[in-house]
Order: structure tokens, then sequence, then C-alpha cells
């Protein structure tokens, strides 16, 4: 366990590293990129420009400009170059809103596709199986945006059930807070719903055909008891490892597109409109806090697999 | 993932089945089985790194079919295309797509001879049967359904039914050119890193984990803003091969990864060693003797990637990181539509309905393409 720890730590250090490298090296490349114009605004003077790229140290070497750049991130004084806000703490105070988009979206789908892949699993070749198989191909080939619009507009704007957009925090008033996300968690969670339970469903049939689970027939274990506890467990291991990698990029802003969206003030709207204005430090920060998620969702997922199969043992 | 289309229809044995689970489970698919439980993706262990233990792809192998009087002498891909022509869903939606990208040919003859306004051309103070094409706060028509300005205006005044098909140009061109992209390169890399090994592969497989441990869409948007400002070389800020390029660069381990799983197993066969020792080239070896048992795993590939391809290029135009104006695809259609959802909802779900029409024939299509290769195979892709 120590070792398994110690490695990954390791592993996690070094995509960072790399994640934060590359992310600062493209822009560094585009021609046409110009911090310190962007930052003296469009009628700066070039004396303006000039004083600006020195007190960012935008004339440095990129090594230069690289390690300062880390050790303001890691210092937390990083600002970017839009507004002058802070950019760790602009994380910090947005990502409570990123956690309930994503966590209950997140539920909604892993559960819902448990459910629906084992149905359709013991009911292969029927309506509900077929159903599942509609869905599940018609999810992947939607983007989210445009479930998330039609959902607005039905839902919204025709019926007037749900608030069209925005966001009210959970701890200033929980039945609004929920009233708001309804609509993102579920064109989030939809698309989801059908992939995930599909590739359960496949492996829940080829499971059934395992020595073990023949054994556990054999000691007279009920059908329930065989299920559960032996085919539904050792299945769950692929979906898992996907859970754990999209779970991971939603939290790092994967969500952004929802988010600008429904107009959410999470992490990932930052992104996006960090992004549209080519402002480095958001980006940099950004990338790294999900390659960060993507490290150690990896990391615990390997944990649940050990504790799902005993076979298993943590190394590397 | 088995999606879509009945499934593991066999000659000589009467009607088809569609997926029942006897077949699937106790059936008597003896012919690959000792293969299948060591490759299957449920028991795929943690590798190391964990980013990368995602369910591998099990295409690939020759195409399994129980020996029966009518199958005698028929090559894989014969017996993978009969199967095809049986899967009437697949081919439905075959169909779809061909029309589909013959309307969107025909765009500039739509353009020139019914609607007589170019795609690009404003026309704000322009009168559409009586009535203007912007109101004076301007808020653009909808639908007329006539000749002119058959679904609408946009807020400049342009024809939305005559940008909806140069769009879909737009975005079939940019997928199309993106899974070539990916298709040669993931190809090679694969080929390279899984031959050679060594090296080459240390060099090649970390550069993959890289772009793979990024999510599609954050750095799509990355580098689509920023190469969308100054363009790279000649080519201009809002050409559409800027977003193409990108697209494909980002799914090249997509499919480098599985093809390099595929080539470090093909490597240790045989008749791979019966070449070496005969002193063939590596690239002869590579290229005759790895390549076309590999080619049923990148033929696969190139539906799925054709619609990925295409979702990814919405995803970026929607963030405004793809197409870049005057050219229109049907993310940015969407995109801008989706202001006047309130009111006219027909700006941005006509454009997605056609975005979602074609990715969905791809997918099914593909998806029976798949099943006719090999009748077990899981591949899994994400946007």
């Amino acid at each position: 366990m120590g070792r398994f720890i110690v490695r990954r730590t390791l592993s996690a250090a070094a995509l960072l590293f790399a994640t934060s490298v590359v992310v600062f090296g493209i822009f560094e490349v585009i021609p046409s990129y110009n911090p310190g114009r962007a930052i003296a605004g469009r009628n700066a003077t070039p004396q303006t420009v000039a004083i600006v790229n020195k007190k960012f140290g935008f004339n440095q070497p990129f090594y230069r400009q690289y390690l300062n750049t880390m050790k303001l991130i890691f210092t937390g004084q990083i600002v970017d170059y839009q507004d002058q806000l802070n950019v760790v703490s602009e994380f910090k105070s947005r990502f409570p809103a990123t956690l309930s988009l994503v966590i209950p979206a997140a539920l909604i789908w892993l559960i819902a596709a448990i459910i629906l892949g084992s149905v359709s699993a013991l009911r292969a070749g029927r309506f509900a199986d077929k159903a599942l198989m509609v869905m599940a191909i018609v999810g992947v080939s939607i983007p989210v945006f445009l479930l998330g619009a039609v959902l607005l507009y039905l839902l919204a704007y025709k019926l007037t059930i749900f608030p069209n957009t925005g966001y009210v925090s959970l701890t200033s008033n929980p039945a609004q807070w929920a009233y708001y996300l309804i609509l993102p968690w579920f064109s989030i969670a939809l698309l989801s719903i059908g992939f995930y339970s599909r590739v359960l469903r496949s492996n829940l049939l080829d499971m059934v055909n395992e020595d073990f689970v023949r054994t556990a027939k054999a000691k007279g274990l009920s059908q329930q008891r065989v299920f559960r506890r032996h085919v539904l467990r050792n299945s769950l291991m692929p979906i898992l490892t996907m859970f754990g990698l999209d779970f991971a990029t939603l939290l790092g802003g994967a969500a952004l597109v929802t988010e600008t969206l429904f107009n959410i003030p999470g992490v990932g709207q930052y992104e996006a409109t960090a992004i549209g204005n080519l402002d480095v430090p958001p980006i940099l920060v950004g990338a790294m806090f999900t390659a960060f998620f993507v490290v150690l969702f990896g990391a615990l997922i390997d944990v649940v697999y050990a504790l799902l199969d005993p076979r298993v043992r943590l190394t590397g | 993932m088995a999606l879509g289309v009945p499934r593991f229809r066999r000659n000589g044995q009467g009607s088809s089945t569609g997926d029942l689970p006897t077949q699937t489970t106790q059936g008597s698919s003896t012919e690959d089985l000792p293969t299948q439980t060591t490759q299957d993706p449920s028991f795929a262990l943690p590798e190391a790194g964990g980013v990368a233990a995602r369910p591998e792809p099990l295409v690939g192998r020759p195409p399994a079919e129980p020996e029966g009087p009518s199958t005698v002498g028929v090559g894989p891909y014969r017996l993978a295309f009969r199967r095809l022509r049986r899967n009437k869903t697949a081919l439905f939606f075959g169909a779809v797509f061909i029309a589909i990208v013959i309307v969107c040919v025909l765009a500039p003859v739509y353009s020139h001879d019914v609607a007589h306004i170019g795609p690009n051309v404003t026309n704000p103070t322009g009168t559409v049967n009586g009535k203007s094409v912007l109101s004076t706060s301007g808020v653009p028509i909808g639908p007329t359904f006539t000749a002119h300005y058959f679904f609408g205006a946009d807020s400049d005044g342009r024809d939305l039914a005559v940008r909806l098909l140069y769009g879909g140009r737009t975005s079939l061109i940019i997928g199309g050119i993106a899974t070539i992209i990916i298709i040669v390169f993931g190809t090679l890399v694969g080929l390279l890193a899984g031959y050679f090994r060594g090296v080459v592969d240390a060099v090649l497989r970390p550069l993959m984990e890289l772009i793979w441990s990024f999510p599609p869409v954050i750095l799509g948007v990355a580098v689509g803003t920023a190469l969308a400002l100054g363009g790279i070389g000649p080519i201009k800020g809002n050409s559409i091969f800027i977003p193409a390029f990108i697209i494909g660069v980002i799914y090249i381990p997509y499919l480098g990864k599985p093809i390099r799983g595929e080539v470090l197993r093909l490597r240790e066969m045989d008749f791979v060693d019966a070449a070496r020792v005969q002193g063939m080239h590596p690239w002869r070896i590579m290229l005759s003797e790895i390549l076309p048992n590999a080619t049923s795993t990148i033929i696969v590939f190139i539906p799925m990637m054709l619609a990925t391809s295409i979702l990814l290029e919405a995803y970026l135009s929607f963030l405004g990181a793809g197409v870049q104006a005057p050219n229109a695809s049907w993310g940015t259609l969407i995109s801008d539509g989706i202001t006047y959802l309130d009111t006219t909802p027909s700006f941005a779900l006509i454009p997605g309905a056609m975005l979602v029409l074609t990715v969905l024939s791809i997918n099914i299509l593909g998806d029976g393409v798949r099943d006719a290769l090999d009748p077990r195979a899981q591949v899994k892709i994400q946007t």
C-alpha cells in the first residue's frame, strides 16, 4: 500500500509537470499571442505595452516565464490577465457550484446505468433491452448542449416548469438549489446512462459463463444472491474505470458546455471565459486541476478494484 | 459497446434470433471462446498509471464463423459484407447518411437556383413576402417555408436554409479530413510503437498518453481559440482546415493505442517470425504482414471516428473555437440559434436535428459494420 501511494504520487507529479509544460508551450508557440497587449488594452501605446511586458515578465525566456508562473501558482498568488482576479481563490469560490452540478448528475447516471444495465442483461432480447439499445446509440449521438437546449425549450420556456437558467447555492436554499439544477443534471446524465448500461450489460452477459458463477450456483445460493454478490460485483469494474475518468474530467471543468448553457458559475464557466480571452493562467490552472483529478480518481478506482476483486494487488 | 442492431445471425441456422442471451452466453460459440476469455475487457486489471485502464477494444481478430457448407472458401471480408447486407437497420441509416451527404453537396445548387442568395450574403434591410428580414429591433424573421428564407434568417439577414446546407458541408468536410488524419497517423503511430517497441515506443506512447489524458473538448477549445487568432503558417485563422487538423490530432491516440496493442500481439505470431528470418525489411513486414491483419480494427474505427469528429467540431464551434465567421457549421448555427431559443426554437433545433441525424446514422451504420466484421467486438469511444 505504501509503495502504491508513493508510485502514484510520483506519476501524478510527472503528469502535472507534463500538462503544465504543454499548456504553457501551446500559447508560447502561437505567433499572434501577445498577452502584454491584451492586458494593456486596445488603445495602449507601445510604451505601456512594454511596461506591462516587463512587469509580467513576458519578455523573459520561456523557461523563466514558466518557472515564475509555477511559483505563483503554488504560492496561490497567480492572477488572470483579463480582470487581475486571483485564479486560485476564483477556483475555490467556484468549485462548490461545479460539485453541485457534477456529483448529483454522476450519481443519477451511475445508479440508473446499474439498474438499467442489470434489467437489460436479465431480459436480454426483450423490449426493455432493445429500448435501452436505442437510448444508448442516441445518447452517443447528441451533443450535451443540444439536449440541454431542447430541455430548456420544452420544460423552461414552453411549460415553464423549471427556471430557465441560473444557480442558487445549496447553503442558501436547498430546495431552490435542486430546482435550478435539475435540468443541468439530467442534461449531463441522460446522455451517459445509455452508454454505461450497455457496457455493463455486455459485461454481465460475459460474466454469467464464469466458473465461479457456476460454483456459486452449485453451492445452492439463491438466484438473487448469485447475481448480486458474484455476477454484478465482478461486472462493475469496467464501468467504474470509465466512471472514474469521466467524473474526474467533469470535476476539472469538462462540464464547461453545460455550465455555459445554464449559466452556472462553476470552474468550467470560468475556464470557458478564459479560453475565449486566451487568458493563460486560468487555462493552465484548469488543466492542472483536471490532471490532478484524473490521477486521483485513477488511483481511487484501483483501490476499489482491489476491494471488489481479491485477486487484484495494488501495484504501480 | 454493443449497440444498435440485431446480432449473431448465423449462416444456415434459419431465422435470425436477435440478441438472445443463450447465444451470447451459454451459446455454442466455441470457435473463438478460448481467446475470448483471456482478452475480455471484464478481466482487464488496472494498468500502471490508472488512466489507461479503460476497456481495450477487442476488434481485429478475423471474424469467426461456424464452418458450414455455404461458408467454405469465402473470404472474411466477403462474409462480413454478407452479414452487413442482411442488417436492414444499418443499411437504412447508411442510406440516410448518403442522402444527407448528397443534399449538402448540392448546397450551391440550392443557393443559386432556389434561394438566389449566397451563404455569406448579408441582407439586413431586405424584405421577403412583404415582411422585413430583420425587425426594427434586429430580430430575424422565422421560417417562411418559401424559396426565400425557407428556415428564416440569422441576425445579419443571411438565409438560414442556405447556411444550413453549407454548414453541413463544412461539418462533413471537417469530419472527413479529421478522420483521414486519424486513420493515417493513428495507424502509423500504432505500427511504429508496436513493432519497434523500445525507444520508439518510449517516445510515442507518453505522447499519446498526454493527449489522451486531456478531455478532448478542453484541449480542442484551447488549441482552437489560439490558432483561430493567428492561423498556422500560410493557413488563415478562419480556415476550416484548422479545426479539422486539431480534431484529427486529438483523436490520433484513440486509434493509435488499440492499433499498438494489436501490433504487439501480432508481431509475436509465427508468420511474422517467418518473415523476419527471411530477412524481410521491417517496413515490408509492417505493411504487408501486420497491417492486413489489423485492417478490420481500422475499418471499425472509420465510422466511429467520423461520428466523433463531427460531434467534437460541433462542440468546438458551439464554444467559438471551431469554425470561424463568416463560415457556418452546424455547431455555429446551433450556437447562434440558442439566443432565440424562447421565441424561435427552430433556429437552434433544425441544425441540431441535422447534426444528430447525421451522427446517429453514421453510428448505426458503423455498429452494423462492426457487428458484421466481428460479432463479439466491443469498442468504446467518448467525446
